[in-house]
């Protein structure tokens, strides 16, 4: 009997792919606060989640048919998924900025904290399953 | 990985304010070089910024299968020159003065400066601090399973 890797870990190496991949935008956001022009982006999470849900092998997952062995499953990448849209701006600038940094910082803080808790989650199924692995 | 991202563009943020910072601190520097004729006066220098599209992941790298519409960071474009007009001051005993009694003083605005060094520093910061978190952050990966 072999352990599913994917089943046991469930969607938080996702969640935490994800997490640094919002990091990532926002960091981005951040670096052009005096950037003329630039437009403040962001993932969507709820999106994300919808299609990994759907991935995850739910029997209404929209599904590419494979017709040789050959073809390459999964075209569409995990995280990658979720669009990265723009954030409305709260208020106009003169050269066409859209980041507040005010508000960057305050949802990059609050990606670290939820990167922070997928990862104890992460970290507690590995314990779980060394557990399971030892027999204690 | 897209947290090892977070360091280049940070990175990039950081180096982008510390040009804005040189090149402030060299018109607060040069607010008083004065000269005699309209082409050798000191004029205020600006680095223009702009969004830096990430380049390295459309060569096709190992872990970016598909180009990053995400950036990768700010880039400076280059430092332009004020061309506001210079300031003519009539003081024919100065050294400096042209024939007809005038020495040009640059158009830099101290203040305007100023502030400037303050937003160039803050957005500094921000920068480090971003780093920082994106250090913790990949420190803890690391802990996994421990």
């Amino acid at each position: 009997m072999a352990i599913s890797f994917d089943k046991a870990l469930g969607i938080h190496p996702a969640a935490l792919q994800f997490r640094a991949q919002r990091a990532e935008v926002l960091a981005n956001n951040l670096a052009n606060a005096d950037t003329p022009g630039f437009k403040a982006r962001d993932i969507d999470f709820a999106s994300v989640m919808k299609q990994q849900l759907s991935t995850q092998g739910n029997e209404s997952a929209v599904a590419l048919e494979k017709t040789h062995p050959g073809h390459v499953s999964g075209f569409i990448d995990e995280v990658e998924g979720g669009e990265l849209l723009y954030r409305i701006a709260t208020q106009p600038s003169v050269d066409g900025n859209t980041v507040d940094t005010q508000r960057e910082i305050a949802e990059f803080t609050q990606n670290k904290i939820a990167f922070d808790s997928s990862f104890t989650f992460l970290n507690a199924k590995f314990k779980g399953l060394s557990t399971a692995i030892r027999g204690q | 990985m897209s947290l090892a991202n977070v360091f280049t563009i940070a990175g990039s943020g950081m180096s982008a304010q510390s040009i804005r910072l040189n090149a402030t601190s060299s018109n607060i520097a040069n607010a008083e070089t004065v000269s005699s004729s309209i082409d050798e006066t000191y004029r205020a220098r600006y680095p223009v910024f702009a969004h830096a599209l990430d380049e390295a992941g459309q060569e096709g790298s190992l872990f970016d299968e598909q180009p990053s519409e995400v950036g990768a960071g700010v880039r400076v474009m280059g430092v332009v020159e004020s061309q506001q007009e210079l300031e003519a001051r009539y003081d024919p005993n100065h050294p400096m003065a042209n024939d007809e009694g005038y020495v040009y003083y640059p158009n830099v605005n101290v203040v305007e400066q100023m502030a400037d060094m303050i937003s160039a520093s803050r957005s500094f910061q921000t920068n480090v601090d971003v780093l920082n978190t994106a250090k913790t952050m990949m420190q803890k990966v690391l802990t996994l399973g421990q």
